[in-house]
């Protein structure tokens, strides 16, 4: 590429004097402004943009609370007390920062639901997933964290239960763990290490989301057919287009955020977490927050330590490998009868295992949490492996305006028909 | 959509422009109405305000010495001056003085003078509390960090600060009590 000003057709001339040292207004308008986008997007592409507002509202109010909060075992109880009762709008930016997790993980569940259901990871945009699943991996990390700097009976014993989650592993698994707690159980030095990781892992998410961000530009946005755009009739651009779509839904989210944030904030939260943190009293119910639960329902489900370790973990590397899992060429399980009720049935089978994840380890729920366990596998590693051979998918549309604005699938030949809008 | 971008039939403004500048207006209102609780966060929040006076034992002090008590995390000073020090302060013409202001003004009772101990300058602790303190040419206090030299009444006299050593509020709670903010 030559070197020189960029060629720049922004038209106010001082936009366009940066613009020609820098393009940004060009990437902005080429990216965002006129992005040929599928023209038959549902709601259920709103939730990358809200996640990334999500994210947003995440490190604007985290940053606001670290300017409050401090990091000692014995004054990091109160100094969250104290941004309750005494910092202005402590109250508010704590409640915003707790719920707002609350809030990304449903986002993102949903974000991931569409994934899966419209076939999102299939090639080319197989890369496009993992970074996705990636980033998934950092909040869980970020938000596992975060709950634990408050310095409850719950942010203890659950530091106390996930961090030995590692002595599972045979021989390395002390090490580990004496390296996690930076001593021989959860103290000041696991707390001032969770917090700094806390503060710096949102940041590793803003990048890993550009690169999700970049990967998703160069593959373009999958849509409800999943079947890819074929010319300029199957798209539009993304602004006003879905700037106006997802403003929409984000006055939807902020209405939900809203109600969670003014009327029922602690609804999602323990009441065990504002009992200061004391090392000598296991409260008689342990559970992680609600987004952890169908992972934690899948480690109760599994009688050897280890092996629950591993299936836990292993129910979201899966994730990883999903694309190569899934052989079926068609995206969207709009196409596919029997993918789509096995997915539906994954589905519930998630939810069951959130329910369960939240009671206690006896009966029913560990035979509830094993059987939904076997299926969320068996969707993965089975059911998905052999429908790619012996599923026969409903006809795919011609094209995405076709089976938009009228027609369904066209005869063969009929498809060369021109579009009045070009 | 090819219409919608035009002026209207009785030459308005095109009903997209209109469109987008409300948008803009009421998320540019949200974003505004949500940055306000973020910074105020930052202002003292009520327990700092809550500790913002401080209370003085003025009893123990004989003429000539001088203490210093923390209020709002800086220095006051507190001196309890000599008549010959009240002397110097009150014989001083406004017509000399960088800050014009009588001592009378900045005393409550002539023996204690009670200024916050930070140089009006860039914010240096003076020198001139302790009996071995250099108190400036003026024998009130002397800032070493730039050189500016304040009055037995803590009155700018000589080098770069702007402005006479602030007077605190403060009032007398007792013969000996001050309360300080």
């Amino acid at each position: 590429m030559a070197s020189g000003l960029h060629n720049s057709d922004i038209p106010n001339p001082v936009l366009r004097w940066i613009d020609q040292r820098m393009p940004v207004f060009t990437m902005m308008q080429k990216e965002y402004g006129s992005f040929p986008t599928p023209r038959n997007f549902n709601y259920f592409w709103n939730f990358g943009a809200l996640a990334m507002v999500n994210l947003v509202i995440m490190i604007a109010t985290g940053i606001f609370l670290a300017m409050h909060y401090t990091p000692h075992t014995s004054m990091a109880f109160d100094s969250v007390e104290r941004i309750m009762r005494d910092v202005n709008f402590g109250w508010l930016l704590r409640y915003v920062h707790a719920n707002g997790a609350s809030m990304f993980f449903i986002v993102v569940y949903i974000h991931i639901w569409r994934g899966m259901y419209y076939g999102s990871y299939k090639a080319p945009r197989e890369l496009l997933w993992i970074l996705g699943v990636v980033i998934f991996l950092l909040m869980m990390a970020t938000a596992f964290m975060g709950y634990v700097l408050p310095w409850g009976q719950m942010s203890f014993w659950g530091a106390t239960v996930i961090t030995n989650l590692f002595s599972a592993f045979p021989i390395v698994g002390e090490w580990i763990v004496q390296l996690l707690w930076g001593g021989f159980s959860v103290d000041n030095p696991t707390l001032n290490r969770f917090f700094s990781l806390h503060y710096l892992l949102p940041f590793v998410i803003v990048g890993v989301v550009f690169l999700h961000i970049v990967a998703l530009h160069i593959t373009g946005s999958n849509n409800p057919l999943g079947i890819e755009p074929k010319g300029p009739q199957d798209t539009l651009p993304f602004h006003p287009y879905y700037t106006a779509k997802d403003s929409f839904g984000l006055v939807i989210y902020f209405i939900v955020f809203a109600v969670l944030v003014f009327f029922a904030p602690n609804y999602l939260g323990h009441p065990d977490n504002y009992i200061p943190a004391d090392p000598l009293v296991t409260p008689a119910h342990i559970v992680p927050e609600w987004y952890f639960l169908p992972f934690y329902a899948i480690l109760r489900a599994v009688p050897d330590k280890l092996g629950g370790v591993l299936m836990m973990f292993g129910s979201i590397a899966l994730m990883f490998v999903l694309p190569w899992l899934d052989g079926s060429p068609v995206r969207s399980m709009r196409f596919r009868p029997l993918a789509r009720i096995a997915f539906l049935l994954w589905t519930v089978c998630f939810f069951v295992l959130l329910y369960c994840g939240g009671k206690p380890a006896e009966e029913p729920y560990v035979t509830i949490s094993r059987i939904a366990t076997a299926y969320y596998f068996a969707y993965f590693l089975v059911i998905l492996p052999l429908l790619a051979r012996l599923e026969k998918p409903l006809p795919l549309p011609e094209s995405i305006a076709r089976a938009v604005l009228g027609g369904g699938p066209l005869p063969a030949g009929a498809a060369a028909k021109p579009m009045e809008k070009a | 959509m090819a219409d919608s971008g035009e002026a209207t039939a009785d030459g308005g403004t095109p009903r997209r422009d209109f469109l987008n500048l409300v948008t803009a207006s009421f998320a540019g209102l949200g974003v505004v109405a949500v940055a306000w609780p973020f910074i105020n966060s930052m202002q003292p929040a009520r327990d700092v305000l809550a500790l913002a006076s401080t209370d003085a034992e003025l009893g123990s002090i004989v003429a000539g010495q001088a203490v210093t008590v923390m209020w709002r995390g800086k220095p006051v000073f507190i001196r309890h001056r000599t008549p010959q020090e009240i002397e110097a302060a009150r014989a001083v013409p406004l017509s000399e003085l960088k800050d014009p202001q009588t001592d009378q003004a900045r005393v409550t009772k002539p023996e204690w003078l009670i200024v916050v101990g930070v140089c009006t300058h860039l914010g240096c602790v003076p020198l001139g509390q302790k009996p071995t303190d250099p108190r400036g040419e003026y024998g009130g206090w002397f800032c070493p960090c730039h050189g500016s030299h304040y009055d037995t009444s803590g009155r700018i006299r000589k080098g770069p600060a702007p402005l006479n050593l602030t007077v605190p509020g403060y009032a007398f709670t007792s013969d000996t009590k001050i309360r300080i903010g």
